[in-house]
């Protein structure tokens, strides 16, 4: 008698066997096959037990919520043109919200006693809470670039990453202008990071507009080597969760990214 | 069939359409993401990235596929891509405490033996154990089989990894899963 392997007794388990017809007399006559199988059922079985916890009717409008507006722009056909004007103003627009930011922790620290520190505060929140959204949009776009790069699908031919590799070089100044603005306000985290995504930006702007799978391998590999992807992704989402926590909350904390 | 042509509406910059979509297969991606990370935090990343990605890729999907399979596909391949960034994390933070472990052996022991570490006789803290010693890809493969139901070709198709590996995952998962828990469900071979 020809006794069935596990691995044909696994394929007839989920109902992919091709001879699902013979294993199963041969299960109702080989007592050995059928405690195999058995075996291997209860396993199975159990695996099933493994807890999911449960996600409310609700839930998807809950995720709709974190996620609208980081998409909406790109949908709404009437936003789509706006979002393109500012992308072309970004770099200007971060050289003054920088230069605000900036100011306005020397113009903070320097407050006489008794001065109205109301309205400074109020004022420095503000900028801040302008940088935050800069900074949050622009390692959005950053981790778009990474993304698309490392799910690029590998293919015969050249991959054509022009468009990625343009948006690396404008994502460039930006982000050396974040990463230096976080070096001096003492953000070290941040400014590693941001650190970390220049020279990969770098990278990705000086290849060519089309690259071989050794060169597009070597590109992912700098990203992962670095674990950027994960890093971008976790820093944005702390500088999200920064930006929708109330100001007066954020100056109670005193927190730091 | 998504309701109302959703697909459709959503590819020509429909938001609300979108909003349809995520509304309907949250829970769907969050089960499977679980699954797959097994960590409901990383879990809730997956699921929002994985609509984001859906949705700055909806101008490349074919009907020819249905949406939750597609939906899938990039649910799975960013889980794997979290699985293994972990896994080299952790690799990281274990070389640090082996070398931790090495200072500590040269000095009194104090510490609790053996005898006093309490093992959980949970079923379903051992599943989740040996799920968790799977290598990514065989926990993907498995995950989407077991759980999903996907045929291993579709798995294949949709990692990209083709049937034969995909199957050789699923193997190789069984094999792994039955060493580590036939002993508690008392199916010892």
């Amino acid at each position: 008698m020809n006794h069935f392997g596990e691995e044909q007794l696994v394929l007839f388990y989920y109902g992919e066997s091709a001879e699902s017809a013979a294993i199963e007399s041969h299960l109702g006559e080989c007592e050995a096959c059928r405690d195999e199988f058995r075996a291997l059922q209860r396993v199975l079985n159990t695996v099933d037990s493994a807890p999911v916890p449960e996600r409310a009717a609700e839930y998807g409008s809950e995720v709709w919520r974190r996620i609208e507006k980081r998409i909406a722009p790109k949908l709404d056909p009437r936003s789509r043109r706006s979002f393109r004007h500012w992308w072309i103003w970004a770099p200007a627009m971060a050289v003054l919200v920088i230069g605000a930011f900036m100011a306005g922790r020397l113009s903070y620290r320097a407050q006489p006693a008794g001065a109205p520190a109301v309205a400074a505060v109020s004022n420095q929140q503000i900028r801040e809470r302008i940088l935050l959204v800069a900074v949050g949009d622009h390692l959005e776009r950053s981790q778009m670039v990474l993304a698309e790069l490392s799910n690029a699908p590998e293919g015969k031919g050249k991959l054509d990453i022009s468009d990625e590799r343009q948006m690396a070089a404008d994502l460039l100044d930006d982000n050396r202008l974040y990463r230096q603005t976080a070096a001096a306000t003492g953000e070290k985290g941040v400014a590693s990071v941001l650190d970390d995504l220049e020279n990969v930006l770098m990278e990705i702007a000086h290849s060519p507009s089309e690259v071989s799978n050794q060169q597009l391998d070597d590109l992912r590999q700098q990203i992962q080597n670095r674990g950027l992807l994960f890093k971008v992704r976790v820093l944005g989402s702390q500088v999200r969760e920064q930006e929708s926590q109330p100001a007066s909350q954020k100056e109670k904390d005193g927190k730091k990214l | 069939m998504e309701a109302g042509g959703a697909i459709e509406r959503a590819q020509s910059g429909d938001s609300d359409a979108f909003r349809l979509l995520v509304e309907q297969h949250s829970r769907a991606v969050f089960r499977l993401a679980f699954r797959m990370t097994g960590n409901e935090q990383d879990a809730e990343d997956v699921v929002q990235e994985t609509f984001l990605r859906a949705y700055r890729q909806l101008d490349k999907y074919e009907a020819r596929a249905s949406f939750s399979t597609w939906l899938y596909r990039i649910a799975s391949n960013y889980s794997l891509d979290l699985i293994r960034m972990r896994k080299r994390h952790e690799d990281k933070r274990e070389r640090g405490s082996a070398e931790e472990r090495d200072i500590l052996q040269t000095l009194p022991v104090n510490a609790p033996g053996p005898d006093r570490i309490v093992y959980s006789g949970q079923v379903q803290e051992r599943v989740n154990e040996a799920l968790n010693e799977l290598s990514a890809q065989e926990r993907t493969a498995f995950v989407l089989r077991h759980f999903e139901g996907m045929s291993i070709d579709e798995i294949g198709e949709a990692l990209g990894t083709g049937t034969n590996a995909t199957k050789h995952s699923i193997f190789r998962a069984v094999q792994k899963l039955r060493r580590s828990l036939e002993p508690v469900v008392g199916a010892a071979r």
